[in-house]
């Protein structure tokens, strides 16, 4: 299947000067959710930016669903929803009036029932009648959703959708983008909160400094790149480690009563089995065992300082 | 064609109208009537007649001009300022929307409201004085052909202006002067040889005349050199925008 959002060779300079986006390359495939994930200024907005047609590209090619979002622009944004980073929305329009506005500005006519079912989706319908400033930030943001979905696109860009969002917003806004895939809706997000990529996204791509350095894969990624952590919580205490065990990636815990191993998930062996028979060789015994696999928090921060390899 | 995109907008526009009905039309019909009082009765006092029109019907073309060239103006140029100064355009920009379609939009809806706000004057008029218009077909013409060419123009300011002031200073400092200096108030005929061929470098002066002409029959200049220059300038406002659009200039960056 042909990916529903093709991104080729896009670069972005700013009037200012200032490169943006470097040889961008990025496929998103129809019906997943893509999240986008990078430090402040990595220009994952300009990314999305230029994909939605505010920004104007320097050079390369954006395809939508086949259509060519310069030429046939119509075509391509018509089946695209952005949410934008920035809390922009009108202050006297009521909440009703200006999602049927977005729906109109994509072409298409009345459609009460879909706005409807827009708004209660994202428990706006008590406030249909409110004017946008009457509403808190949290329920503008819900507004700038609605007013994203209310021409039933086909690819939804959320630009930070939760930031500045409490819990259960948060949670809302999970479960309808989960709802949305399962609709067929393709989700590309971008987010500071990393365990909302981790729980969220399908693949995860990192920028940094206006170049994508990886593209994989969530699960994938965090097999390949996590490094795993096996703890033995000893039944006595130790002063230091044998000599014997020295060629183990092995670190004495606080009070010498656990010892944790690190290792690499992706290696054909993980060592463990060795390290537990030397382990009684050298007279220790343990009471109890447990392992930890790191977060994709703690692979994004080892990304963005700049390890692209494997953890040692 | 995207025609809901341009009835979106358009209605947007016209709801900011009438949420502020009171201002956009209690004021320009005080106005009026002030400039009745003043003008009228103070000036018509001494000054009989002009061109053997009573000077009170005199104004009227003069004045619905003046209203129609700053309503246009500052209802075009604030309608497409405030979303790019709220950041609303976002919304306008990622639309399957071509320009020309959102210029007929904010457009459309700026000419209206100056045209009502025309008519509201017209009607606050013939309060004060008898008025009989000579050619009506010409009338409704150069109102449409006027607040058309003038929102544009607001729409150009609009798109141009990046601050308040900006927006305030164009309708201030130039329109409102040319229109006092062009003729809304007096014929330029009476004016000495040299003001008289300096008020001909005064487009106004064209739009006022060829209006007085619908009105009375006569006008300071003939009415077809009135039609090019207005549709001269209808054309580079047009040109503009079309600049603008095409080079994203002030609308993306
Ligand atoms: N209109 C602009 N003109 C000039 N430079 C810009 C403009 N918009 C963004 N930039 C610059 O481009 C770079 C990328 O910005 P961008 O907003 O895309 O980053 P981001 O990844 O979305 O950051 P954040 O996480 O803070 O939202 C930044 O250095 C920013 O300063
Ligand atoms: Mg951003």
């Amino acid at each position: 299947m042909p990916p529903i959002v093709s991104i080729e060779n896009l670069s972005k300079v700013y009037a200012s000067g200032l490169h943006a986006l470097k040889d961008v390359n990025l496929a998103i495939d129809k019906g997943e959710i893509f999240a986008l994930l990078g430090p402040n200024g990595a220009g994952k907005s300009t990314l999305i930016n230029t994909v939605c047609g505010i920004v104007t590209p320097s050079s390369g090619t954006i395809r939508v669903g086949g259509h060519d979002n310069r030429s046939d622009y119509r075509a391509a944004r018509r089946m695209i929803g952005l949410v934008p980073q920035e809390l922009t929305t009108d202050a006297f329009e009521k909440v009703w009036d200006t999602v049927s506005f977005s729906r109109g500005l994509f072409g298409l006519g009345k459609n009460p029932d879909h706005i409807e079912r827009v708004l209660k989706d994202l428990s706006l319908y008590e406030k249909r009648d409110n004017r946008i400033m009457q509403l808190s930030g949290g329920m503008k943001r819900r507004v700038l959703i609605a007013k994203a979905l209310a021409h039933e696109p086909q690819v939804l860009f959320l630009d930070e959708p939760t930031a500045g969002v409490d819990v259960e917003l948060r949670q809302d806004m999970w479960r309808l983008v989960r709802r949305l895939r399962d609709q067929g809706v393709t989700v590309i997000l971008t987010t500071h909160y990393i365990e909302e990529a981790e729980e969220m996204a399908d693949r995860v791509g990192v920028i940094r400094k206006g170049e994508i350095i990886l593209v994989e894969d969530k699960v994938e990624l965090m097999r390949k790149l996590g490094k795993k952590q096996l703890t033995l919580h000893l039944a006595e205490p130790l002063a230091a480690l044998p000599e014997s065990l020295a060629g183990y990636a092995l670190h004495l815990g606080p009070g010498g009563r656990e010892i944790v191993y690190t290792y690499d998930t992706q290696r054909e062996r993980t060592g463990i089995t060795r390290l537990l028979t030397d382990l009684a060789a050298a007279g220790i015994g343990f009471t109890d065992l447990d392992t930890q696999q790191s977060s994709l928090e703690e692979i994004f921060v080892d990304l963005v300082r700049g390890h692209t390899g494997a953890a040692p | 064609m995207n025609l809901p995109a341009v009835l979106a907008i358009y209605r947007f526009e016209m709801a900011r109208f009438w949420r502020t009905a009171l201002q956009s039309i209690v004021a320009p019909v005080i106005a009026t009537s002030l400039y009745f009082v003043v003008f009228g009765a103070a000036i018509g006092a001494r000054v009989q007649t002009v061109d053997g029109i009573p000077y009170g019907a005199f104004i009227v073309p003069g004045l619905i001009m003046l209203s129609l060239l700053t309503q246009s103006i500052s209802n075009a140029a604030f309608g497409i300022y405030f979303p790019r100064f709220a950041g609303t355009i976002y919304e306008l920009l990622s639309a399957p929307i071509a320009p020309f379609e959102v210029v007929l939009g904010y457009v459309g809806a700026a000419a209206t409201k100056s045209i009502f706000i025309g008519l509201v004057i017209l009607a606050t008029a013939a309060l004060f004085v008898p008025l009989h218009i000579e050619h009506p077909f010409w009338m409704v013409a150069f109102l449409l052909l006027t607040a058309v060419t003038f929102s544009l123009f607001g729409f150009v300011i609009g798109l141009w202006a990046d601050g308040f002031e900006k927006l305030q200073l164009v309708p201030l400092l130039i329109v409102t002067p040319l229109t006092f200096l062009g003729g809304s108030f007096y014929s330029i005929e009476m004016l000495p040889p040299f003001w008289h061929a300096v008020s001909l470098a005064n487009p106004v002066v064209y739009l006022v005349s060829a209006f007085r002409w619908a009105f009375f029959g006569k006008g300071d200049v003939a009415v077809g050199v009135s039609i090019a220059v207005t549709f001269g300038f209808l054309a580079l406002c047009l040109g503009l925008v079309t600049w603008i659009f095409r080079t994203g200039y002030r609308l993306k960056s």
